[in-house]
């Protein structure tokens, strides 16, 4: 309906691989990878057309890349029964796929310094950031942590894509012990860095946001928040979001986010509903005399 | 020979039987994104309230065999915006309104009633009557039909009387035909359903309920057979009072059963989640399926399972 919009596909599968811990989908999808933007995701159909699984799998988007008129690659672990029914797809299969999705990252209009800190598979989306920061000049910095070993996304990439990368594993499998966050602030010293860009678990998201406080650097975080429907109407994968009126709203991690700077994310409250969120029991009460512009529920 | 799809819901005309359903669609703009939101029959918006409504905690959905639990608490931004922003936006569009709506008590709905018929471009009002009723420790209106005939009839007699007000039942209730009757009487144009059923998924990882809530509303096509027996039953005794048949809704077959059943027009619900273009597909899965048994007017399988015999006596 648009050009920037959101489309729905049926695209045919190009390879299935195993990486390490993860499996990697290839498709073939022309009008989504023209309008991919990187922090951009997909969410695809599992199950076939009569799946009794309705929900669609969100996944970021990995790497984008012209062959075929445009191929998307995303990346997953098996975790239930449709991601499961998705590692067991074959080239040529059809994949039922909306996307892009979501506000992609900000970039920044200077050649800045930037730091990525990707957690577990939350790494994946930072790969065609890092591009798209390089093509403006910027330098950039990875930070990857995972458990162990298997779970570094591509660790050869990500030393290719970067002045530096520093790998972090809970068990010291690989990179050095412990999480990404402890190496973090290092890292910001060393390079000097501008930015922040983060991606991972909430937890993670949470102290990378309070390490850029420290350093007085913004910080960019894509949530990975369970969706029903990625396109905005469900409204089930909300949290709480202080927006530029210093208003809290319960915002969609599907179209507000799943970007967001992560100083406005109010993650000590997460899985509630603030008492001075807008709307909130009580609200009316503590509300002045705001236009309708202030009361835009996200 | 495409089939005339035109559907009558009280004194109100839509050019097709296909709806979206409240909840499932906000008022038309992100469903827009993947189809001409005009080409639908209409749109029913997310049932708007008095003011802003920030919902329930999260986690708010799980998802079930072919369906799914959830409990979103009416997040909305209230009416004020509701009518200076979504349905301005759905009328440039070219979409028809149905405006659902929601409170906490006969006055909520009323001075909602009041403001919304008012407003240039709405179609037709849905009530919403599974909200809880604070007067009631929180069971919803619809589980007392004396509660929901109240609000009925507040709703009618505050809407311009051009503008038919359905009334949207749950399926759960002591009797659904006695809820249905009282409706009526209280001059509902029609009725809507079903609802979503409560009911409940728990984590087998943590035993908690899936969602926070605890109790949600089970949608999806699990829930269409019983969605299609409330419709046919409630046909069976008020043959005369327009029905929105919804639950479960995935196909063109699917939206052919609850027309037959009973339904005047049928709204397509959760399968918009998993499939945003779902409306307009099913749509034409109708028109194809209707055509192919040589139908030229919707109107003519409208009840027509209870003309083909009905259901068998029983033995």
């Amino acid at each position: 309906m648009s050009d920037f919009g959101p489309v729905q596909t049926r695209s045919p599968v190009l390879t299935v691989r195993r990486v390490d811990a993860y499996y990697a989908i290839t498709i073939v999808a022309p009008q989504v990878a023209e309008r991919f933007r990187s922090g951009q995701f997909i969410s695809v159909a599992v199950g076939g057309d009569q799946s009794s699984m309705l929900l669609r799998r969100p996944f970021a988007i990995h790497d984008v890349k012209p062959d075929y008129g445009g191929t998307v690659e995303f990346l997953f672990s098996v975790r239930g029964q449709g991601t499961a029914w998705l590692a067991e797809r074959r080239s040529r299969d059809l994949l039922d796929v909306v996307g892009p999705l979501g506000r992609p990252f900000p970039l920044p209009r200077d050649p800045v310094n930037c730091v990525l800190a990707g957690g577990g598979s939350g790494s994946a989306v930072l790969f065609p950031l890092a591009q798209s920061l390089r093509r403006r000049g910027c330098r950039v910095d990875f930070v990857i942590g995972a458990a162990s070993a298997d779970r570094v996304f591509s660790a050869i990439t990500a030393r290719r894509a970067a002045a530096t990368a520093t790998f972090t594993t809970d068990d010291g499998s690989f990179g050095l012990r412990g999480r990404l966050t402890d190496a973090l602030g290092q890292v910001i010293e060393d390079a000097r860095s501008d930015v922040v860009y983060a991606c991972g678990p909430m937890p993670m998201l949470r102290e990378v946001t309070a390490i850029a406080g420290v350093y007085g650097i913004p910080v960019q975080v894509s949530v990975e928040e369970a969706m029903a429907c990625g396109t905005g109407i469900c409204m089930s994968c909300v949290i709480p979001v202080v927006g530029e009126d210093g208003i809290t709203r319960m915002a969609r991690s599907c179209v507000d986010g799943p970007v967001f700077r992560g100083e406005r994310v109010r993650f000590d409250d997460i899985g509630t509903i603030p008492f001075d969120a807008l709307g909130a029991p009580g609200w009316k009460a503590q509300s002045g005399e705001g236009g309708v512009a202030d009361r835009e529920a996200g | 020979m495409s089939p005339d799809m035109r559907t009558r819901l009280g004194r109100v005309e839509l050019d097709n039987p296909v709806l979206a359903a409240s909840g499932c669609a906000g008022s038309g703009r992100e469903l827009a994104q993947f189809f001409d939101i005009a080409r639908i029959g209409a749109v029913v918006t997310k049932s708007v309230m008095l003011e802003p409504h920030a919902g329930r905690p999260a986690p708010r959905m799980a998802e079930t065999p072919s369906g799914m639990v959830s409990a979103i608490g009416l997040q909305g931004p209230g009416v004020e915006v509701f009518l200076q922003r979504d349905l301005p936006w759905l009328m440039s569009r070219g979409g028809r309104a149905v405006v659902s709506v929601a409170g906490s008590g006969v006055a909520e709905y009323q001075e909602l009633a009041r403001r919304i018929s008012g407003a240039e471009g709405v179609e037709m009002v849905e009530i919403n009557l599974s909200c809880p009723n604070p007067a009631a420790q929180g069971r919803h209106f619809a589980d007392d039909a004396a509660e929901a005939a109240r609000i009925v009839h507040a709703v009618r007699s505050n809407t311009r009387s051009d503008i038919p007000v359905f009334a949207k039942l749950a399926p759960d209730v002591p009797d659904l035909t006695a809820l249905a009757g009282a409706c009526v009487e209280a001059h509902a144009d029609g009725l809507s359903m079903i609802n979503s059923v409560r009911g409940m998924a728990i984590d087998p990882r943590t035993l908690r309920p899936a969602v926070a809530g605890g109790m949600g509303g089970v949608s999806g096509p699990a829930i269409r057979p019983i969605a299609v027996g409330c419709v046919y039953e409630v046909h069976t005794a008020f043959p005369d009072v327009p029905i929105i048949g919804m639950g479960g809704v995935r196909t063109g077959a699917d939206a052919l059963e609850f027309l037959a059943a009973g339904a005047s027009a049928v709204a397509v619900g959760s399968v918009n989640f998993s499939d945003p273009s779902a409306c307009v597909r099913i749509l034409r899965e109708l028109e194809e399926a209707l055509a192919e048994r040589g139908v030229s007017r919707v109107a003519e399988v409208v009840g027509a399972a209870h003309r083909n015999g009905g259901a068998a006596p029983n033995r």
